[in-house]
């Protein structure tokens, strides 16, 4: 296949970020391409079920199981994905943490607000007194 | 719209001509129950001197899918009646279910020929096994090895009308 300026392809393999539905904000892997508009995904590390996805539901990662054949099991999917490690390869990424930290905030109630209003207060007021000391030496 | 493949069973009424009547049997895609009965009959007496009002239907039946997370693909004969004639046609499909092909079927229909529910005749559908036998060139493109594709200018929906940078479209 000729290059592309394309980084990211619908292939099998490829691991993918739910969008849409119960197990939306679930990552999972493409196992077969069914048209050009839908795939099977499968997540059995991450409890997604076998299923057919609608390519509009679905975000491509940079991550891909690079040996997965075409319409393998569940259990050769979860097999590659531990032997590859995609799931931690997922959780440390800047996207993933982002995406906790975002859900998280969004979790809080108020005075957990205020309370992370307090511990930014107190941090930037370390990080000032800090800066003024380095100034003047 | 949701269609289902129905496996609906009926003969005609015994007489005293012929007590025992043969019993016909038919596969029919149908939305439900009731519209599969409808065109068993509609069917049968096209076909044999047995009609509603002289029969009856033993039983229907749901036909599930056998393996419903493998992709198949489908070919499937039909008729339909156009504005100006009748035509004969072969079409292929790549689904899940035989159900499913035969539902995409009637949309692919409706939209190319304008053609509804009550023109067309789904006579065969068949799951095609090797793909060497793959006739379509658009289901061919899908059958390809190491097939890959990329999805170019997908659009994040944003909440706010207005925002500080432009969407990235590019993946």
């Amino acid at each position: 296949m000729s290059e592309s300026n394309f980084k990211r392809f619908i292939e099998v393999g490829r691991v993918v970020l739910l969008r849409s539905g119960p197990h939306s904000g679930k990552i999972a892997v493409i196992s077969e391409v069914i048209d050009h508009n839908r795939a099977i995904v499968d997540g059995p590390a991450t409890g997604v079920p076998r299923q057919s996805y609608p390519f509009r539901h679905l975000t491509l990662t940079p991550f891909r199981l690079s040996k997965l054949p075409r319409g393998a099991g569940s259990g050769v999917v979860l097999k590659q994905l531990t032997s590859e490690g995609i799931l931690e390869k997922w959780n440390k990424s800047a996207w993933a943490t982002k995406r906790t930290a975002i859900e998280k905030r969004r979790s809080l109630n108020d005075f957990e607000r205020f309370k992370t209003f307090v511990a930014k207060k107190g941090r930037r007021d370390v990080v000032r007194k800090s800066v003024k000391v380095a100034k003047k030496a | 719209m949701t269609v289902s493949e129905y496996q609906v069973v009926g003969r005609h009424l015994p007489t005293e001509a012929e007590p025992n009547p043969k019993i016909y049997r038919m596969r029919i895609f149908a939305l439900n129950e009731v519209v599969a009965k409808s065109r068993f009959w509609y069917f049968l007496r096209q076909l044999k001197k047995v009609k509603k009002a002289n029969g009856e239907i033993i039983g229907v039946n749901l036909i599930h899918e056998k393996k419903p997370l493998k992709v198949k693909n489908f070919g499937i004969w039909l008729r339909y009646d156009s504005r100006s004639g009748t035509h004969n046609m072969y079409k292929e499909f790549r689904e899940l279910s035989r159900a499913d092909a035969v539902k995409s079927l009637y949309q692919d229909m409706a939209a190319r020929h304008r053609a509804r529910f009550r023109s067309i005749h789904i006579l065969r559908v068949v799951e095609i096994e090797k793909s060497e036998d793959v006739r379509r060139p658009y289901i061919k493109q899908l059958l390809v090895p190491k097939l890959r594709f990329p999805l170019p200018h997908r659009v994040q929906k944003t909440r706010s009308t207005f925002i500080a940078h432009r969407p990235s479209t590019f993946n």
